[in-house]
């Protein structure tokens, strides 16, 4: 690979949170090379070492690289939406260091050589990590099982049929007690497709606009019905975006009744609510719709309990043609890489949670439920970080975004907390203060010490 | 100046109307009606003004409606029927809204299959917009004429019982009736069988009902809406036979109204399915070929005072 390795490099001056172990106070961080070499608060002893280049991070927060367990590629298939380039461009913008994909490309990642081709690319671009998911069934057709076994080998961290459900009761009850004879995990878009024919949640709003609505119900059901062949098969069941209050509290008899059960949730499921859509706007149909302000605030609290493991973006880009149209007509999906951290430390500045824990969901939680040694600050791993600053706002700006596509439901909204700088295997590829010239700014940053 | 009551650029919806300008409107529309009844039946209100009729979803009635009373108001107009199936979209709505305005029309009338639709276009031509019926969401002129066939028949709206039966759940019609005659102090329940009945519907103030002879019990006023046959094959309604049964309008289930109450459909009708002959030619009391008369009237009025706050607003014109 052409890129250089780096040196050793003493990031000083830092308040480090790192969940694995707790740790959230002053510290430092030194790397040698791709690795972290190690953590303290006293690391240097006041002498620095002369062959170490210093980043001061001027007080601001640094945490491990976050983990999205759920982003939608569009390459290969759909380039004009989103290529592997400028997702990962938009990923390392958004401090994700590490993101997981789902299969529905086109060709899908139901085979080997698609799966192996996705890698590849993403090696190449030397950016943010790219892992992928497998499918469940031939062509996310909801019908064959694909070979889970051999996708795993190539790779695949666990299955799923993307934005699909298996709606099939039969072939979930296989893929599930297929996917444990390996030891996999089974992810699932929970909503039963019979009931989710409309296009928002249903209700008064959907009732008001004329539009067809998908009831809560779908998902409920769905996740009720695969937790049932969860206890039945002993499988590893991991429930995607769960978007209404039934399903937190589903899920938390699941865990206590001991069935090998996990689920996310996106930051749409508790920023916004179904008022987003007023004014038929395109941008806030989503998949599961955005539910009603009672379900927002249960998702917020299953996220504090700890019932909702983890947090991903479930980004999702659309081009205009998919999405300044009518809306029954409109795409469903919204982008949400380079929002994740900020608009989840919402959770943080609303007094939800603490920063530690917010941090939590987006590193350390997702790569242990996907078996990934990633999302934690101690020796030996993978120099992944990022540095930010928790209480800086600014205005979202979908047009501004190194995603190919704008279509943020957050557009133009307040947020705050900001993405610094972003380091994959201990090269910074990301610097918001100085994103052309990454070396200057070291240079600058080890003058002030 | 736009005009005083109503100066909006569009008529998107009954939604957030006031009382006050739905009167005007109506009281304009009275107007023309009887200018339709003279022997002279044109002005020269919008001379040297563009009409574009411009609709995504087959019509005869409401497209005829506007057209001729575009052509009452002595403006031009012309007739766009767009064929659109979700399969075959090519021009989007948008790249539409870029060669009308090139156009450069005063007011376009607009229906849509899709709710919303008619907003999305309005958004981004800069001229006004009716809307001739978006989807499942709101036919404003529709509730309007329905408004002053009512009004002229019982001299008010406030305090009036008014049913509506049939499909609520699909019916653009139902919503831009009930907020038109909730707004205006009426009473309003929907009748139909639950498969028909959208959502929460009564947080926005109807009362719900399932069964025809309680939900018509004193009624002053009796709305029948078209189910189209789609929806009878077994998806919403098991049969057609089974739906006449329980919800089709025939003389024993009308006895539980009111002695004077009118009945009124927006057309076109399914004789047999919705309503029986019988009572749709009631000329006593049957008022459905009135709504189509008044419809005219309606249209001339809005199409009037959206051309005029069009003319009259060159600063937000260009803003957009």
């Amino acid at each position: 690979m052409s890129v250089a390795k780096p040196g050793r490099v003493a990031y000083v001056n830092a308040r480090v949170i790192d969940p694995a172990s707790g740790f959230d106070g002053p510290a430092q961080v030194l790397t040698s090379g791709e690795e972290i070499l190690d953590v303290g608060p006293k690391l240097f002893d006041g002498k620095m070492p002369a062959d170490v280049q210093v980043v001061d991070c001027d007080g601001m927060c640094l945490a491990p690289g976050l983990v999205d367990m759920r982003v939608q590629l569009r390459e290969p298939g759909e380039e004009h939406k989103e290529s592997l380039k400028s997702a990962c461009e938009a990923a390392v913008a958004g401090g994700v260091t590490t993101m997981v994909c789902l299969p529905n490309t086109n060709p899908v990642m139901d085979d080997e050589p698609t799966l192996e081709f996705v890698a590849r690319r993403a090696r190449l671009l030397a950016l943010t990590k790219v892992y992928c998911y497998g499918a469940i069934t031939k062509g996310l057709q909801g019908k064959e099982l694909a070979e889970m076994g051999l996708l795993s080998k190539a790779g695949a961290l666990a299955f799923t049929d993307a934005t699909k459900a298996v709606a099939d009761a039969q072939v979930m009850r296989r893929a599930l007690q297929y996917a444990a004879t390996f030891g996999l995990m089974i992810v699932q878009h929970p909503e039963e497709p019979a009931l989710a024919t409309g296009v928002m949640n249903s209700g008064e709003i959907a009732t008001r606009m004329g539009l067809s609505g998908i009831p809560r119900e779908a998902e409920i059901i769905m996740l009720e019905r695969d937790l049932r062949l969860t206890a039945m098969t002993g499988g590893r069941y991991h429930a995607a975006h769960i978007s209404t209050s039934d399903s937190v509290e589903i899920i938390a008899r699941a865990k206590k009744q001991g069935l090998n059960v996990t689920c996310d949730t996106a930051p749409f499921y508790f920023s916004l609510n179904e008022m987003a859509v007023g004014d038929y706007r395109t941008f806030a149909k989503l998949s599961p719709p955005l539910r009603n302000e009672q379900d927002r605030r249960a998702i917020v609290e299953g996220l504090k309990s700890g019932v909702i493991d983890a947090i991903a973006s479930d980004h999702a880009p659309h081009d205009q043609d998919s999405k300044r149209i009518p809306f029954p007509q409109a795409a469903f999906g919204g982008s949400g890489l380079e929002t994740l951290l900020a608009v989840s430390l919402d959770l943080y500045h609303n007094g939800n949670m603490d920063l530690l824990e917010v941090i939590r969901r987006l590193t350390v939680a997702p790569a242990k439920l996907l078996g990934l040694e990633a999302g934690r600050l101690a020796r030996g791993q993978k120099a992944d970080l990022v540095v930010f600053n928790s209480d800086e706002g600014w205005k979202v700006i979908a047009d501004a975004f190194k995603s190919k596509s704008k279509n943020s439901p957050f557009d133009g909204r307040p947020v705050q907390g900001r993405v610094l700088r972003t380091v994959i295997d201990g090269r910074t590829v990301f610097d918001a203060l100085g994103a052309q010239q990454p070396a200057q700014t070291v240079r600058r940053a080890a003058a002030k010490t | 100046m736009p005009d005083p009551v109503f100066p909006h650029r569009h008529l998107l919806g009954i939604e957030g109307l006031s009382p006050a300008e739905i009167n005007h409107l109506l009281d304009r529309s009275d107007h023309y009606v009887a200018l339709n009844r003279a022997a002279e039946k044109t002005t020269d209100a919008l001379r040297g003004r563009t009409i574009v009729n411009l609709f995504f979803e087959n019509s005869t009635r409401t497209r005829t409606s506007f057209e001729l009373a575009a052509k009452r108001l002595g403006a031009n107009v012309i007739n766009m029927q767009v064929e659109t199936s979700s399969v075959a979209k090519g021009e989007t709505l948008i790249d539409t809204a870029v060669t009308l305005n090139a156009m450069h029309p005063d007011v376009l009338a607009v229906r849509h299959p899709d709710s919303g639709a008619v907003k999305l276009l309005a958004d981004k031509v800069n001229c006004g917009v009716v809307n001739g019926g978006d989807g499942s969401h709101e036919h404003p002129t529709q509730a309007l004429l329905d408004a002053l066939t009512i009004r002229r028949r019982k001299g008010r709206l406030s305090g009036l019982l008014v049913a509506i039966c049939g499909d609520v759940l699909h019916s653009r019609v139902a919503r831009s009736n009930f907020l038109l005659l909730l707004t205006m102090g009426a009473r309003v329940r929907i009748i139909a069988p639950r498969t028909l009945i959208p959502s929460q519907v009564d947080r926005m103030g109807v009362e719900v009902f399932t069964d025809m002879a309680a939900g018509l019990k004193d009624v002053d006023i009796v709305m029948m809406l078209r189910v189209q046959n789609e929806r009878m094959r077994g998806s919403f309604i098991p049969s057609v036979r089974e739906y006449f049964h329980f919800f089709g309008l025939d003389r024993a289930k009308l006895a539980q109204a009111k002695p004077d109450a009118l009945i009124m459909h927006p057309g076109p009708m399914n004789r047999g399915t919705e309503i029986d002959s019988d009572v749709a030619d009631d000329y006593e009391r049957s008022v459905i070929r009135e709504q189509v008369e008044l419809g005219v009237a309606v249209r001339m009025a809005v199409l009037e005072i959206l051309a005029y706050n069009n003319m009259t607003a060159p600063a937000r014109r260009a803003a957009s």
